[in-house]
Parts: structure tokens; sequence; C-alpha cells
């Protein structure tokens, strides 16, 4: 298995240059209040995918905490946190940490860092396939996200046994009113544009 | 839900379970049916948003939720099966409840005020109301000599902001032994199954999946039972151990037992094929 090793993993981790700005707009668009977190790592003990994390969920918010953006924003956390709650159930201190990570990551893509493009490509399918149908079409998301990553073979086995038993449908369920849904699509892309 | 069933829900079926789980989809509909309670699917539904939505794109999130709630008849409760669409559309609601710039978008957007008191319910809550000793089919122990570890994943989970809301621990547990069978506790019930990742790094939820298949078996369960499509779904195509039991839709399993009209199509779409379980069980001819 692959692991991601952690960034600063050999020393303490830099406090130089410390950044005010992006922590004040990511607590504003998550509602987190990062000074609330005392690492009592119960968020990092519960997750799941510490294995494929450079910093543990705790020390993403430690990173804010002391202004270290740019380390922040181009962790692989970010990417890897599927907002699965398990982490933020638990969190005495009710720090909702996976609406942190979806900020966090929205404010990288605007950043133009992407760490993990795979997971980008993954996501931005998915949407590409509510644009047009409505609804997600597991088939051709599939399909298009294996062109993106052009791993042709990885996982043919899964599809083939998918197919065989039908569970991965040719054509898509669709909505009638498409037309409002690619409308809610180009409001939006006008919305970010004027952001 | 504070008053009794009502004998017809709206329900939102779900991208997953209107394609690749459509043997959830049907034994949800037929479980209901023999509890004497009838659901009309939402006209015109959309994708809830999933979790990409949130994930890359806060906005669309909203809209893509707020567009189901828009079309729901206001006389009667939502009926959600899947828990991450339930997730995305209660916290959409709870959101136009509390927050009058939220409300305020909506209204704009969909041209009338939200429904604030429109219920959205999980299928849990029907199974959470219902008198066990009454309910049709429940007095036959249809699960009779089936060792069962019940699997939730993340489904309990919730934000902070929701963290009041009831909890349905040990839900899964209740019904099945009222119907006879044998539930086991195990380490692994509200393990998360990996969701998005098993597409991007099935190098990672490979080895999560099999843990817990190995916990599954190490329970001595025959079979595993689970109230997530996409749940089930990466635990099927994940696992690649030898030894696998199988894994049933909670509504599945639920119709097999109260005897409900029972379609072999469910049973032929699983990866892991749990008919010869079911013939030994005589569950099935
Ligand atoms: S559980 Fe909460 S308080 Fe504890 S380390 Fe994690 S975020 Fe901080
Ligand atoms: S929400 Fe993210 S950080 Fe929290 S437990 Fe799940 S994957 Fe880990």
């Amino acid at each position: 298995m692959t692991t991601n090793p952690k960034k600063n993993n050999s020393g303490p981790i830099s406090v130089k240059n410390a950044d005010e700005r992006l922590p004040i707009k990511i607590s504003e668009k998550s509602g987190v209040i990062f000074n609330r977190c005392y690492h009592c790592r119960s968020c990092t003990n519960g997750c799941p995918f510490l294995k494929a994390m450079d910093y543990y969920p705790n020390e993403v918010i430690r990173l804010l905490q002391l202004g270290q953006t740019e380390e922040v924003l181009n962790c692989s956390t970010i990417w890897t946190c599927v907002g699965c709650n398990t982490c933020s159930y638990v969190c005495p201190m009710a720090i909702d940490i996976p609406a942190l990570m979806d900020s966090l990551r929205q404010s990288a893509i605007a950043e133009g860092i992407i760490s993990e493009p795979d997971v980008l490509n993954f996501h931005n399918e998915v949407l590409d396939s509510i644009e047009r149908h409505g609804r997600t079409h597991k088939l051709e998301i599939m399909l298009r996200y294996k062109v993106k990553t052009r791993d042709w073979f990885g996982d043919l086995d899964v599809g083939l046994k998918m197919m065989a038993k039908r569970k991965l449908d040719l054509s898509p369920s669709r909505v009638t009113d498409l037309k409002r849904i690619r409308r809610l699509f180009s409001q939006n892309r006008m919305e970010q544009r004027h952001e | 839900m504070n008053n009794a069933i009502p004998a017809t829900l709206s329900y939102f079926p779900g991208c997953s379970l209107a394609t690749t789980a459509r043997e959830n989809n049907s034994s949800l509909v037929a479980f209901c049916r023999t509890q004497g309670i009838e659901l009309i699917e939402l006209e015109d539904w959309s994708c809830c948003g999933s979790s990409s939505a949130h994930s890359i794109n806060r906005d669309m999130a909203c809209s893509l939720a707020e567009r189901n709630l828009s079309l729901a008849p206001p006389d009667r409760p939502l009926l959600v099966a899947c828990p991450s669409c339930m997730l995305r559309l209660s916290q959409a609601q709870l959101h136009l409840k509390t927050d009058a710039e939220a409300a305020g978008r909506y209204e704009r957007m969909w041209g009338k005020a939200p429904n604030r008191s429109l219920e959205i319910i999980h299928f849990f809550e029907l199974l959470e109301h219902m008198d066990l000793e009454r309910a049709a089919g429940f007095s036959g122990e249809g699960l009779r000599n089936m060792r069962i570890v019940p699997y939730y994943g993340c489904m309990l989970s919730r934000p902070p902001e929701m963290r009041r809301e009831k909890n349905y621990h040990g839900l899964m547990e209740k019904v099945l032994t009222s119907l006879g069978a044998d539930v086991v506790q195990w380490a692994y019930s509200n393990r998360c199954c990996g969701t998005f990742l098993s597409v991007v790094r099935p190098d990672v939820v490979t080895p999560m999946v099999n843990e817990i298949m190995d916990g599954a078996i190490s329970a001595g369960a025959d079979c595993m039972v689970t109230a997530c499509a996409m749940c089930h779904m990466n635990l099927e195509i994940r696992c690649n151990l030898q030894q696998k039991v199988p894994i049933f839709h909670f509504s599945e399993i639920l119709s097999l037992a109260v005897g409900a009209k029972v379609q072999n199509g469910w049973f032929s779409r699983h990866l892991i094929d749990p008919r010869p379980l079911l013939r030994k069980k005589q569950m099935i001819a």
C-alpha cells in the first residue's frame, strides 16, 4: 500500500511567516473556530483513512492555528477526507471537521493547488454527470474517470463483474426537467466568476 | 416523526437505488407494502448532490438538495432510503429552517418560501415507529437460525449541528432479533466503507474492507446486513478475500423474513451470491 509520507516528519513544524488572512476566511466559510481545538486527538484516533493522509485531521487544525496556510492547502488530507463524520461526531468541542476540509479543498481549488488530482477528477466527473442527466450515471463516470487518469486496466475485473451482474446500466436514469438542472449549473458558474 | 406512520409517503430513492442497487429499491417498496405503507416516488427527483457536490462546490450542493425539497408535496413526509441522501437533504432542510439567508436564497431560486414543516424521514424511522410484536409478518421468526452482523458504516454519524437529533444505534439489532435472528456484536459495525476512495484509492480501501469482512467471519456470522447501498457496493467490489460471507440490504432481509414478495432478481445481482446460504437456511427454494 502506498502511504503519503508526512511533509514535516523530520523536524518541528515551521511557524515562520504566519498567514492571518486565509485562516479567517476558512473559519468564516466553515463556521469552525480553530482555537476551540485542544488536540485531544479523538478525531484522529477514529479516522479510518490516516494511512492515506500526510497530516492527521487534528494536525490540519494545528497548522491553521499557526497560520501555515501554504502547508495546509498543499496537504493530501484535505483530499483524502471522505466526510464520513466519524471524527466530528465524537469531537468534544463539536468541531465540524468535514466542513472544514470542504472549505479548505475549495480554497485549494480556487488557488489551483491540487495535490490529489485523481480525487478532483472523480468529483468533477460526478458533477458533470449530474449536469448532463440530473442524476449520476455510474458507468459514464467510471469510463470518463479512467480516460482522465489513463488507468485503463486497473479495475477492469471489477467493472466486468458489475456489468455481468447488470449493476452498471448502459443508459442513465434521467431527470425530465433537465433545463432547470443545467440552469442551476450555469448560474453557479456565473456566480463563481464574480467571486 | 411524532405521530403514527401515514399510509402514504413521498419517496426519494436516490441514484444508487435507482440504478446499481435496484434490488435495494424494490425490496424496500415490497417490505413497505407488507406493512400497508405506500411509497409515491418524488416526481422528477434529481441527485441529492452526493459526496462530490459538497466536496468541491458548496453552492451546488445546496441547490441540488433544495431542488428535491422544492418538489416534495406538502401534505406528507418524505421518506429517504439512502443514508447519505438523507444527510444531504435533511442538512439542507435544517439550514432552510435556521438560516434566513439560506431561506431567502431558496425563495429567489424556487419562487416560493421553503416548506419548513416538511418532515424528512429515514427508513429507520418507520421501523422505529412500528409495533414489532404486532407488525405484519413479524410473529413468524423468519430469520431463525441466521447469524447476522449488522453493519451501519458511517450512517449513524452526523455533523455537530445535528448531533442532538435522534439516534438509531441498535435499531437493526432490535428489528433483526425480533425476527428471530441471532445478532452478533462485533467491532466493525460503524467503520466507514471508504465511499469514493473505493474508486480513487482502491489500494487504501481494499485492506479496510477486508478487515471488515474478516471481522464478520471471526464473529461467526452467516451474513452481513447493511442499510446503505454504497456500503453494500464497496464491501462487495473491494473485498478480495478468498472466504466471504454474503451481504444483504436491510430491506432484502426484512422482505425475506416477513414473507414479502421476494424476487429472485434481487439476489442474482449480488457480487457475493447469497443464494447458497438462503437455500441452506431454507429461505428460498
Ligand atoms: S476531536 Fe475536536 S478537539 Fe479533539 S483534536 Fe479533534 S478537532 Fe480538536
Ligand atoms: S470525516 Fe474525514 S477526517 Fe473525519 S474521520 Fe472521516 S475521513 Fe477522517
